[in-house]
Protein backbone atom coordinates (compact mmCIF):
# COMPACT_ATOMS: atom_id res chain seq x y z
CA UNK A 1 0.00 0.00 0.00
CA UNK A 2 1.34 2.93 -1.08
CA UNK A 3 0.50 6.10 1.41
CA UNK A 4 0.23 8.32 -1.18
CA UNK A 5 -2.92 6.58 -2.47
CA UNK A 6 -4.77 7.33 0.97
CA UNK A 7 -3.16 10.73 1.28
CA UNK A 8 -3.43 12.10 -2.49
CA UNK A 9 -3.44 15.58 -3.66
CA UNK A 10 -7.08 16.57 -3.21
CA UNK A 11 -7.31 15.30 -0.42
CA UNK A 12 -4.25 16.89 1.25
CA UNK A 13 -5.65 20.34 -0.72
CA UNK A 14 -9.21 19.96 1.03
CA UNK A 15 -7.98 19.06 4.29
CA UNK A 16 -5.18 22.56 4.51
CA UNK A 17 -8.27 24.41 3.07
CA UNK A 18 -11.53 23.00 3.50
CA UNK A 19 -14.56 24.27 1.09
CA UNK A 20 -18.01 25.25 2.99
CA UNK A 21 -16.39 25.77 6.30
CA UNK A 22 -18.65 27.43 8.27
CA UNK A 23 -22.07 27.45 10.07
CA UNK A 24 -25.60 28.12 8.61
CA UNK A 25 -28.68 29.77 10.88
CA UNK A 26 -31.71 28.15 10.74
CA UNK A 27 -34.11 27.80 9.46
CA UNK A 28 -31.21 25.19 7.68
CA UNK A 29 -31.29 21.66 9.36
CA UNK A 30 -28.15 20.30 10.74
CA UNK A 31 -27.04 17.22 12.88
CA UNK A 32 -23.97 16.21 14.65
CA UNK A 33 -21.74 13.48 14.37
CA UNK A 34 -19.00 11.65 16.49
CA UNK A 35 -16.37 9.14 15.68
CA UNK A 36 -15.72 8.59 19.22
CA UNK A 37 -12.55 6.16 18.44
CA UNK A 38 -10.42 9.50 17.04
CA UNK A 39 -12.48 11.99 18.66
CA UNK A 40 -13.47 13.73 15.48
CA UNK A 41 -16.64 15.86 15.60
CA UNK A 42 -18.10 17.35 12.77
CA UNK A 43 -21.44 18.98 12.46
CA UNK A 44 -23.22 18.87 8.88
CA UNK A 45 -25.75 22.27 7.65
CA UNK A 46 -27.86 21.84 4.90
CA UNK A 47 -30.34 24.45 3.56
CA UNK A 48 -32.86 22.79 1.03
CA UNK A 49 -35.15 24.30 -0.75
CA UNK A 50 -37.86 22.31 -3.28
CA UNK A 51 -35.96 19.38 -2.77
CA UNK A 52 -32.46 21.03 -3.72
CA UNK A 53 -29.37 21.40 -1.27
CA UNK A 54 -29.20 25.38 -1.72
CA UNK A 55 -26.16 25.72 0.59
CA UNK A 56 -23.97 22.63 2.57
CA UNK A 57 -21.32 23.74 5.06
CA UNK A 58 -19.35 21.76 7.38
CA UNK A 59 -17.45 22.64 10.72
CA UNK A 60 -16.19 20.55 13.02
CA UNK A 61 -12.22 18.81 14.06
CA UNK A 62 -11.16 15.77 12.44
CA UNK A 63 -8.09 14.08 11.13
CA UNK A 64 -7.69 14.82 7.50
CA UNK A 65 -9.93 12.36 5.65
CA UNK A 66 -13.11 13.00 7.47
CA UNK A 67 -12.14 16.75 6.50
CA UNK A 68 -11.01 16.28 3.31
CA UNK A 69 -14.31 13.99 2.92
CA UNK A 70 -16.78 16.89 4.43
CA UNK A 71 -14.99 19.45 2.44
CA UNK A 72 -15.28 17.39 -0.94
CA UNK A 73 -19.01 16.14 -0.17
CA UNK A 74 -20.39 19.69 -0.01
CA UNK A 75 -18.74 20.94 -2.79
CA UNK A 76 -19.98 18.06 -4.72
CA UNK A 77 -23.72 18.22 -3.23
CA UNK A 78 -24.01 22.35 -3.36
CA UNK A 79 -27.04 22.64 -5.86
CA UNK A 80 -28.22 18.96 -6.61
CA UNK A 81 -31.61 17.31 -5.62
CA UNK A 82 -32.12 15.14 -2.30
CA UNK A 83 -32.79 12.45 -4.65
CA UNK A 84 -29.21 12.80 -6.37
CA UNK A 85 -27.77 13.18 -2.87
CA UNK A 86 -29.06 9.96 -1.62
CA UNK A 87 -27.43 8.10 -5.00
CA UNK A 88 -24.53 9.55 -4.37
CA UNK A 89 -24.29 8.40 -0.34
CA UNK A 90 -25.43 4.72 -1.83
CA UNK A 91 -22.13 5.49 -4.49
CA UNK A 92 -19.65 6.53 -1.92
CA UNK A 93 -20.78 4.18 0.49
CA UNK A 94 -20.01 0.97 -1.84
CA UNK A 95 -16.55 3.22 -2.79
CA UNK A 96 -15.56 3.48 0.52
CA UNK A 97 -16.30 -0.66 1.94
CA UNK A 98 -16.06 -2.72 -1.40
CA UNK A 99 -12.65 -3.33 -1.95
CA UNK A 100 -12.53 -5.50 -4.57
CA UNK A 101 -14.65 -2.85 -7.19
CA UNK A 102 -11.77 -1.11 -9.26
CA UNK A 103 -12.22 2.28 -10.00
CA UNK A 104 -12.19 2.08 -13.87
CA UNK A 105 -15.52 -0.65 -13.43
CA UNK A 106 -17.64 2.04 -11.59
CA UNK A 107 -19.80 3.42 -14.08
CA UNK A 108 -20.64 6.79 -12.60
CA UNK A 109 -18.00 9.49 -12.47
CA UNK A 110 -17.56 10.74 -9.25
CA UNK A 111 -15.42 13.36 -10.26
CA UNK A 112 -13.03 14.29 -7.19
CA UNK A 113 -14.68 12.71 -4.78
CA UNK A 114 -13.07 9.48 -6.53
CA UNK A 115 -9.86 10.61 -4.70
CA UNK A 116 -11.43 8.68 -1.35
CA UNK A 117 -11.34 5.85 -2.97
CA UNK A 118 -8.27 4.92 -1.71
CA UNK A 119 -9.33 4.73 1.80
CA UNK A 120 -10.51 1.34 1.40
CA UNK A 121 -7.27 -0.12 1.38
CA UNK A 122 -7.11 1.19 5.23
CA UNK A 123 -10.14 -0.33 6.74
CA UNK A 124 -9.35 1.15 10.64
CA UNK A 125 -10.25 4.63 8.31
CA UNK A 126 -13.03 4.07 6.66
CA UNK A 127 -15.34 5.18 9.13
CA UNK A 128 -13.15 8.34 8.91
CA UNK A 129 -13.94 9.06 5.55
CA UNK A 130 -18.00 7.91 5.95
CA UNK A 131 -18.43 10.18 8.88
CA UNK A 132 -20.01 13.18 7.55
CA UNK A 133 -22.11 11.16 4.81
CA UNK A 134 -23.82 9.48 7.62
CA UNK A 135 -24.13 13.06 8.94
CA UNK A 136 -25.75 14.62 6.26
CA UNK A 137 -28.47 11.82 5.41
CA UNK A 138 -29.15 12.66 9.63
CA UNK A 139 -28.99 16.57 8.90
CA UNK A 140 -31.75 15.66 6.12
CA UNK A 141 -33.86 12.63 7.47
CA UNK A 142 -33.35 12.57 11.06
CA UNK A 143 -32.05 16.10 12.74
CA UNK A 144 -32.29 15.16 16.43
CA UNK A 145 -30.07 12.34 16.74
CA UNK A 146 -26.43 12.48 16.41
CA UNK A 147 -24.56 10.08 14.39
CA UNK A 148 -22.03 7.92 16.28
CA UNK A 149 -19.65 5.74 14.27
CA UNK A 150 -19.38 3.14 16.78
CA UNK B 1 19.45 -1.06 42.23
CA UNK B 2 23.16 -1.64 40.78
CA UNK B 3 25.00 1.02 39.53
CA UNK B 4 25.70 1.43 36.02
CA UNK B 5 27.83 4.34 35.16
CA UNK B 6 28.57 3.15 32.09
CA UNK B 7 25.38 3.49 29.82
CA UNK B 8 26.69 1.35 27.18
CA UNK B 9 26.39 -1.20 29.99
CA UNK B 10 23.29 -0.95 30.86
CA UNK B 11 22.08 -0.66 26.89
CA UNK B 12 24.50 -3.62 26.19
CA UNK B 13 22.52 -5.46 29.11
CA UNK B 14 18.96 -5.04 27.22
CA UNK B 15 19.63 -5.36 23.72
CA UNK B 16 19.43 -9.39 24.44
CA UNK B 17 15.85 -9.32 25.72
CA UNK B 18 14.06 -8.62 22.27
CA UNK B 19 14.95 -11.84 20.98
CA UNK B 20 13.11 -13.34 24.33
CA UNK B 21 9.58 -11.94 22.35
CA UNK B 22 8.72 -13.93 19.22
CA UNK B 23 6.05 -11.40 18.06
CA UNK B 24 8.76 -8.81 17.76
CA UNK B 25 11.17 -9.93 14.87
CA UNK B 26 8.14 -10.06 12.38
CA UNK B 27 7.73 -7.20 9.58
CA UNK B 28 4.65 -5.22 9.22
CA UNK B 29 4.48 -3.27 5.70
CA UNK B 30 7.86 -4.56 4.86
CA UNK B 31 9.51 -2.94 7.22
CA UNK B 32 10.37 -4.36 11.08
CA UNK B 33 8.02 -3.63 13.44
CA UNK B 34 8.88 -0.79 16.01
CA UNK B 35 6.38 -1.65 18.78
CA UNK B 36 5.86 1.67 20.69
CA UNK B 37 2.38 0.93 22.14
CA UNK B 38 3.88 -0.58 25.43
CA UNK B 39 0.79 1.03 27.46
CA UNK B 40 -1.91 -0.07 25.60
CA UNK B 41 -0.75 -3.88 25.74
CA UNK B 42 2.71 -5.03 26.23
CA UNK B 43 4.43 -8.23 24.28
CA UNK B 44 5.05 -11.25 26.07
CA UNK B 45 7.98 -13.30 26.40
CA UNK B 46 8.72 -16.98 25.15
CA UNK B 47 8.68 -17.76 28.86
CA UNK B 48 5.26 -15.92 29.08
CA UNK B 49 3.50 -18.69 26.27
CA UNK B 50 5.68 -21.57 27.66
CA UNK B 51 4.14 -21.34 30.73
CA UNK B 52 0.45 -20.85 29.50
CA UNK B 53 1.16 -23.77 27.03
CA UNK B 54 2.78 -26.24 29.94
CA UNK B 55 -0.04 -25.16 32.09
CA UNK B 56 -2.54 -26.77 29.33
CA UNK B 57 -0.61 -29.48 27.96
CA UNK B 58 0.30 -30.45 31.63
CA UNK B 59 -1.54 -29.05 34.81
CA UNK B 60 -5.03 -28.28 33.50
CA UNK B 61 -8.51 -29.33 35.11
CA UNK B 62 -10.47 -27.41 37.48
CA UNK B 63 -9.12 -25.98 40.62
CA UNK B 64 -9.89 -26.26 43.94
CA UNK B 65 -12.73 -28.98 43.32
CA UNK B 66 -11.36 -32.38 42.78
CA UNK B 67 -9.12 -34.95 43.98
CA UNK B 68 -7.76 -36.02 41.26
CA UNK B 69 -4.11 -35.66 39.96
CA UNK B 70 -4.84 -33.00 37.65
CA UNK B 71 -7.35 -30.79 40.11
CA UNK B 72 -4.52 -30.82 42.18
CA UNK B 73 -1.94 -30.01 40.26
CA UNK B 74 -4.09 -27.07 38.33
CA UNK B 75 -4.76 -25.78 42.25
CA UNK B 76 -1.14 -25.78 43.06
CA UNK B 77 0.02 -23.68 39.56
CA UNK B 78 -3.19 -21.08 40.61
CA UNK B 79 -2.28 -21.00 43.95
CA UNK B 80 1.30 -20.71 43.41
CA UNK B 81 1.06 -17.97 41.11
CA UNK B 82 -1.07 -16.04 44.07
CA UNK B 83 1.70 -16.45 46.17
CA UNK B 84 4.49 -15.10 43.49
CA UNK B 85 2.15 -11.94 42.91
CA UNK B 86 2.36 -11.49 46.79
CA UNK B 87 6.04 -11.77 46.61
CA UNK B 88 6.07 -9.13 43.67
CA UNK B 89 4.12 -6.78 45.85
CA UNK B 90 5.77 -7.16 49.07
CA UNK B 91 1.84 -8.20 50.29
CA UNK B 92 1.54 -9.14 54.03
CA UNK B 93 -0.48 -12.16 53.09
CA UNK B 94 -1.65 -14.45 49.94
CA UNK B 95 -5.22 -13.33 50.85
CA UNK B 96 -4.56 -9.95 50.26
CA UNK B 97 -4.29 -10.99 46.45
CA UNK B 98 -7.60 -11.61 44.23
CA UNK B 99 -7.30 -12.12 40.65
CA UNK B 100 -9.88 -10.29 38.28
CA UNK B 101 -9.87 -9.57 34.78
CA UNK B 102 -8.16 -6.54 34.63
CA UNK B 103 -7.48 -3.43 36.30
CA UNK B 104 -11.15 -2.49 34.93
CA UNK B 105 -12.60 -5.39 36.84
CA UNK B 106 -10.38 -5.10 40.23
CA UNK B 107 -11.72 -1.29 40.32
CA UNK B 108 -15.02 -2.45 39.87
CA UNK B 109 -15.11 -4.42 42.58
CA UNK B 110 -13.82 -1.90 45.13
CA UNK B 111 -16.49 0.34 43.67
CA UNK B 112 -19.16 -2.28 44.33
CA UNK B 113 -18.21 -3.51 47.20
CA UNK B 114 -16.42 -1.41 49.02
CA UNK B 115 -18.06 2.13 48.15
CA UNK B 116 -21.26 1.10 47.37
CA UNK B 117 -22.28 -0.03 50.45
CA UNK B 118 -20.30 2.59 52.57
CA UNK B 119 -20.95 5.96 50.61
CA UNK B 120 -24.46 7.82 50.83
CA UNK B 121 -25.86 11.56 50.16
CA UNK B 122 -22.88 14.33 51.10
CA UNK B 123 -20.21 11.43 51.08
CA UNK B 124 -17.16 12.80 48.29
CA UNK B 125 -15.07 10.38 46.61
CA UNK B 126 -11.83 12.12 45.52
CA UNK B 127 -10.16 11.64 42.12
CA UNK B 128 -7.70 13.56 40.08
CA UNK B 129 -8.10 14.78 36.55
CA UNK B 130 -5.28 12.33 35.57
CA UNK B 131 -8.07 9.07 35.52
CA UNK B 132 -8.09 6.72 32.79
CA UNK B 133 -11.68 6.15 32.17
CA UNK B 134 -11.81 3.14 34.25
CA UNK B 135 -11.18 5.19 37.36
CA UNK B 136 -13.82 7.19 36.92
CA UNK B 137 -16.86 5.48 35.46
CA UNK B 138 -16.98 3.29 38.26
CA UNK B 139 -17.15 6.02 40.89
CA UNK B 140 -19.92 7.55 38.48
CA UNK B 141 -21.50 4.79 38.79
CA UNK B 142 -21.12 4.29 42.64
CA UNK B 143 -22.25 8.19 42.66
CA UNK B 144 -25.25 7.73 40.90
CA UNK B 145 -26.59 4.92 43.37
CA UNK B 146 -26.00 6.33 46.40
CA UNK B 147 -25.91 10.12 45.97
CA UNK B 148 -22.48 10.52 46.90
CA UNK B 149 -20.62 13.36 44.90
CA UNK B 150 -17.41 12.59 42.66
CA UNK B 151 -14.66 15.52 43.40
CA UNK B 152 -12.10 15.78 40.87
CA UNK B 153 -8.38 17.25 42.33
CA UNK B 154 -6.69 19.29 39.64
CA UNK B 155 -3.63 19.57 37.30
CA UNK B 156 -1.05 22.27 36.19
CA UNK B 157 -0.48 22.88 32.62
CA UNK B 158 3.05 19.84 33.08
CA UNK B 159 0.39 17.76 33.94
CA UNK B 160 1.22 16.77 37.68
CA UNK B 161 -1.29 16.76 40.42
CA UNK B 162 -1.85 19.42 41.97
CA UNK B 163 -0.66 18.11 45.30
CA UNK B 164 -2.17 21.50 47.42
CA UNK B 165 -5.32 21.03 45.77
CA UNK B 166 -5.70 18.01 46.23
CA UNK B 167 -5.00 18.49 49.85
CA UNK B 168 -7.59 20.90 50.50
CA UNK B 169 -9.96 18.95 48.69
CA UNK B 170 -9.83 15.89 51.44
CA UNK B 171 -12.79 16.89 54.05
CA UNK B 172 -14.37 14.95 56.51
CA UNK B 173 -16.87 14.01 53.52
CA UNK B 174 -14.40 12.28 51.36
CA UNK B 175 -15.01 8.37 51.89
CA UNK B 176 -12.32 7.09 48.98
CA UNK B 177 -9.69 8.12 47.46
CA UNK B 178 -8.91 6.47 43.90
CA UNK B 179 -6.15 7.81 41.83
CA UNK B 180 -3.75 6.23 39.49
CA UNK B 181 -0.24 5.44 39.99
CA UNK B 182 0.91 6.69 36.64
CA UNK B 183 -1.01 8.65 34.17
CA UNK B 184 -1.93 6.47 31.10
CA UNK B 185 -2.53 9.44 29.28
CA UNK B 186 1.40 11.81 29.84
CA UNK B 187 3.00 9.24 32.30
CA UNK B 188 2.96 11.27 35.06
CA UNK B 189 4.01 9.71 38.37
CA UNK B 190 2.12 11.04 40.64
CA UNK B 191 3.21 11.69 44.19
CA UNK B 192 1.46 8.08 45.85
CA UNK B 193 3.18 8.48 49.12
CA UNK B 194 2.59 11.97 50.29
CA UNK B 195 -1.31 11.29 48.57
CA UNK B 196 -1.43 8.02 50.80
CA UNK B 197 0.17 10.13 53.72
CA UNK B 198 -2.57 13.16 53.40
CA UNK B 199 -5.90 10.60 52.86
CA UNK B 200 -4.72 8.59 56.32
CA UNK B 201 -4.18 11.76 58.22
CA UNK B 202 -7.77 11.89 57.53
CA UNK B 203 -8.83 8.37 57.96
CA UNK B 204 -9.34 7.94 54.15
CA UNK B 205 -8.62 4.72 52.18
CA UNK B 206 -6.87 5.34 48.85
CA UNK B 207 -7.06 3.19 46.15
CA UNK B 208 -3.92 3.31 43.46
CA UNK B 209 -4.50 2.41 39.81
CA UNK B 210 -1.27 0.48 39.08
CA UNK B 211 -1.97 -0.21 35.89
CA UNK B 212 0.60 1.89 34.29
CA UNK B 213 3.14 2.02 37.06
CA UNK B 214 3.51 -2.00 38.04
CA UNK B 215 5.80 -2.71 34.87
CA UNK B 216 8.04 0.41 35.12
CA UNK B 217 9.14 -0.08 38.72
CA UNK B 218 9.33 -1.82 41.73
CA UNK B 219 6.53 -2.10 44.53
CA UNK B 220 6.40 -2.79 47.87
CA UNK B 221 2.69 -2.86 49.66
CA UNK B 222 3.79 -2.57 53.30
CA UNK B 223 6.05 0.48 52.29
CA UNK B 224 3.59 2.04 49.69
CA UNK B 225 1.23 1.74 52.60
CA UNK B 226 -2.23 1.84 50.50
CA UNK B 227 -5.22 0.52 51.04
CA UNK B 228 -5.89 -0.85 47.46
CA UNK B 229 -3.77 -1.59 44.65
CA UNK B 230 -5.22 -2.53 40.94
CA UNK B 231 -3.21 -3.88 38.08
CA UNK B 232 -3.35 -5.83 34.79
CA UNK B 233 -1.08 -8.99 33.72
CA UNK B 234 -0.89 -8.00 29.93
CA UNK B 235 0.86 -4.35 30.86
CA UNK B 236 3.06 -6.60 32.64
CA UNK B 237 4.45 -9.12 29.64
CA UNK B 238 1.88 -11.43 30.42
CA UNK B 239 -1.71 -12.33 28.97
CA UNK B 240 -4.72 -10.07 28.71
CA UNK B 241 -7.83 -11.46 30.57
CA UNK B 242 -5.83 -11.38 34.42
CA UNK B 243 -5.27 -8.63 36.83
CA UNK B 244 -4.82 -7.91 40.40
CA UNK B 245 -7.06 -6.77 42.95
CA UNK B 246 -4.58 -6.38 46.14
CA UNK B 247 -6.24 -5.25 49.62
CA UNK B 248 -5.91 -4.34 52.88
CA UNK B 249 -6.69 -7.92 54.65
CA UNK B 250 -8.59 -6.08 57.15
CA UNK B 251 -10.54 -3.81 54.76
CA UNK B 252 -11.33 -7.15 51.99
CA UNK B 253 -12.99 -8.82 55.59
CA UNK B 254 -15.55 -6.51 55.95
CA UNK B 255 -16.98 -6.46 52.25
CA UNK B 256 -19.40 -8.36 50.89
CA UNK B 257 -18.86 -10.63 47.68
CA UNK B 258 -19.31 -8.77 44.52
CA UNK B 259 -20.16 -11.78 42.28
CA UNK B 260 -22.36 -14.93 43.67
CA UNK B 261 -21.20 -18.51 42.60
CA UNK B 262 -19.01 -21.36 42.89
CA UNK B 263 -15.82 -20.89 44.52
CA UNK B 264 -16.80 -18.11 46.70
CA UNK B 265 -19.16 -19.97 49.08
CA UNK B 266 -18.46 -22.87 51.45
CA UNK B 267 -22.03 -24.29 51.68
CA UNK B 268 -24.88 -23.22 50.47
CA UNK B 269 -28.95 -24.19 51.06
CA UNK B 270 -31.87 -22.67 50.01
CA UNK B 271 -31.96 -20.86 53.54
CA UNK B 272 -29.14 -19.55 53.17
CA UNK B 273 -25.10 -19.59 52.26
CA UNK B 274 -22.00 -19.18 53.76
CA UNK B 275 -19.30 -17.86 51.72
CA UNK B 276 -15.86 -18.67 51.56
CA UNK B 277 -12.76 -16.69 53.61
CA UNK B 278 -10.14 -14.75 51.53
CA UNK B 279 -9.31 -14.24 48.87
CA UNK B 280 -11.79 -16.70 47.39
CA UNK B 281 -14.56 -14.98 48.52
CA UNK B 282 -14.33 -12.38 45.76
CA UNK B 283 -13.76 -15.13 42.93
CA UNK B 284 -16.52 -16.65 41.79
CA UNK B 285 -16.62 -18.95 39.40
CA UNK B 286 -14.08 -20.84 37.27
CA UNK B 287 -11.21 -18.17 37.21
CA UNK B 288 -8.02 -17.68 34.62
CA UNK B 289 -5.87 -20.27 36.00
CA UNK B 290 -3.69 -19.99 32.83
CA UNK B 291 -4.18 -16.42 33.11
CA UNK B 292 -2.35 -16.36 36.15
CA UNK B 293 0.56 -19.12 35.59
CA UNK B 294 1.15 -16.47 32.64
CA UNK B 295 0.90 -13.68 34.91
CA UNK B 296 3.56 -15.56 36.95
CA UNK B 297 5.55 -16.39 34.78
CA UNK B 298 5.63 -12.79 33.53
CA UNK B 299 6.75 -11.24 36.88
CA UNK B 300 9.67 -14.01 37.38
CA UNK B 301 10.52 -12.92 33.53
CA UNK B 302 10.75 -9.04 34.85
CA UNK B 303 12.55 -10.18 38.08
CA UNK B 304 15.02 -11.56 36.78
CA UNK B 305 15.94 -8.89 34.59
CA UNK B 306 15.51 -6.35 37.55
CA UNK B 307 12.90 -3.73 37.82
CA UNK B 308 15.48 -1.08 39.41
CA UNK B 309 17.57 -2.18 36.33
CA UNK B 310 14.32 -1.52 33.97
CA UNK B 311 13.66 1.76 35.56
CA UNK B 312 17.27 3.32 34.69
CA UNK B 313 17.16 2.12 31.28
CA UNK B 314 13.23 3.36 30.66
CA UNK B 315 14.95 6.68 32.11
CA UNK B 316 17.25 6.86 29.57
CA UNK B 317 14.47 5.74 26.88
CA UNK B 318 12.37 8.66 28.23
CA UNK B 319 14.93 11.31 28.05
CA UNK B 320 16.04 10.42 24.44
CA UNK B 321 13.05 10.09 23.22
CA UNK B 322 11.71 13.63 24.58
CA UNK B 323 14.98 15.10 23.33
CA UNK B 324 14.78 13.48 19.55
CA UNK B 325 11.13 14.58 19.42
CA UNK B 326 11.17 18.03 20.63
CA UNK B 327 14.09 18.25 17.71
CA UNK B 328 10.97 17.58 14.97
CA UNK B 329 9.88 21.08 14.47
CA UNK B 330 6.04 21.08 14.87
CA UNK B 331 6.23 18.88 17.21
CA UNK B 332 4.39 19.45 20.64
CA UNK B 333 5.04 17.16 23.62
CA UNK B 334 2.26 17.17 25.77
CA UNK B 335 2.61 16.47 29.53
CA UNK B 336 6.06 17.38 30.71
CA UNK B 337 5.68 16.91 34.48
CA UNK B 338 9.22 16.43 36.54
CA UNK B 339 8.90 12.67 36.90
CA UNK B 340 7.27 10.51 34.51
CA UNK B 341 7.60 7.23 33.02
CA UNK B 342 8.52 5.96 29.88
CA UNK B 343 6.08 7.24 27.42
CA UNK B 344 5.60 10.19 25.62
CA UNK B 345 2.18 11.69 24.44
CA UNK B 346 2.64 14.23 21.75
CA UNK B 347 0.80 16.70 18.70
CA UNK B 348 2.60 17.43 15.70
CA UNK B 349 1.38 20.62 13.84
CA UNK B 350 -0.94 20.20 11.18
CA UNK B 351 -1.02 16.65 11.11
CA UNK B 352 -4.00 15.04 13.14
CA UNK B 353 -2.76 12.22 15.24
CA UNK B 354 -4.91 9.59 13.50
CA UNK B 355 -3.32 10.18 10.31
CA UNK B 356 0.19 10.13 12.09
CA UNK B 357 -0.92 6.80 13.42
CA UNK B 358 -1.69 5.65 9.67
CA UNK B 359 1.64 7.26 8.07
CA UNK B 360 3.40 5.80 10.97
CA UNK B 361 2.03 2.16 10.78
CA UNK B 362 3.14 2.08 7.11
CA UNK B 363 7.02 2.44 8.44
CA UNK B 364 6.10 -0.77 10.59
CA UNK B 365 5.50 2.02 13.76
CA UNK B 366 2.99 1.03 16.23
CA UNK B 367 1.85 4.14 18.62
CA UNK B 368 -1.46 4.64 19.92
CA UNK B 369 -3.19 7.81 18.47
CA UNK B 370 -6.61 9.04 20.39
CA UNK B 371 -7.76 10.33 23.71
CA UNK B 372 -5.87 6.82 25.73
CA UNK B 373 -9.13 6.38 27.51
CA UNK B 374 -8.70 10.17 29.70
CA UNK B 375 -11.23 12.47 27.96
CA UNK B 376 -10.88 14.93 30.65
CA UNK B 377 -7.03 15.15 30.29
CA UNK B 378 -7.52 15.75 26.64
CA UNK B 379 -9.93 18.35 27.27
CA UNK B 380 -7.65 20.28 29.82
CA UNK B 381 -5.15 20.74 27.39
CA UNK B 382 -7.90 21.34 24.45
CA UNK B 383 -6.99 18.48 22.32
CA UNK B 384 -9.16 15.97 20.54
CA UNK B 385 -6.85 13.12 20.71
CA UNK B 386 -2.82 13.27 20.96
CA UNK B 387 -0.10 10.64 19.59
CA UNK B 388 1.62 8.40 22.67
CA UNK B 389 4.56 6.28 21.98
CA UNK B 390 5.05 4.08 25.10
CA UNK B 391 8.39 2.24 25.69
CA UNK B 392 9.44 -1.24 27.35
CA UNK B 393 12.82 -2.41 28.07
CA UNK B 394 13.17 -4.21 24.73
CA UNK B 395 13.13 -1.08 22.53
CA UNK B 396 16.02 1.29 21.76
CA UNK B 397 17.43 4.71 21.04
CA UNK B 398 17.89 3.26 17.65
CA UNK B 399 13.57 2.26 17.38
CA UNK B 400 13.22 6.00 18.65
CA UNK B 401 15.13 7.46 16.47
CA UNK B 402 13.04 5.83 13.38
CA UNK B 403 10.21 7.04 15.44
CA UNK B 404 11.46 10.85 14.98
CA UNK B 405 12.19 10.71 11.40
CA UNK B 406 8.80 8.82 10.32
CA UNK B 407 7.59 11.89 12.41
CA UNK B 408 9.37 14.36 10.23
CA UNK B 409 8.39 12.62 6.92
CA UNK B 410 5.23 12.89 8.03
CA UNK B 411 4.72 16.40 8.87
CA UNK B 412 6.51 17.10 5.47
CA UNK B 413 3.48 15.41 3.92
CA UNK B 414 0.76 17.72 5.20
CA UNK B 415 2.40 21.30 4.96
Amino acid sequence: MDLKELYRDVILDHNKRPRNFGVLAPPATSARGHNPLCGDQLTIYAKVENGIIKELKFEGSGCAISVASASLMTEALTGKTLGQADTLYTQIHALLTHADTPDSTSTVDLGKLAALSGVREFPARVKCASLCWHTLQAALNDPTTPVCTE
Amino acid sequence: MTPHNDRSALAKKFAQYKADFPILSQTIHGKPLVYLDNGASAQRPMAVIDAEQRYATSMHANVHRGVHTLSQRATDAYEGARERVRSFLNAKSSNEIIFTRGTTEAINLVAQSYARPRLGPNDEILITWLEHHANIVPWQMVAAATGAKLVVAPINQAGELDLAAFKSLLSTRTRLVATSHVSNALGTVLPVREIVAAAHAQGVPVLLDGAQAVPHFALDMQELDCDFYVFSGHKLYGPTGIGVLYGREALLEEMPPWQGGGDMILSVSFQGTTYNTLPYKFEAGTPNMSGAVGLAAAIDYVDRIGLADIAEFEQDLLVHATHALTAVAGVRIIGTAADKASLVSFVVDGVHPHDLGTILDQDGIAIRTGHHCAMPVMDFFGLPATARASFAFYNTKAEIDQLATAVASARALFI
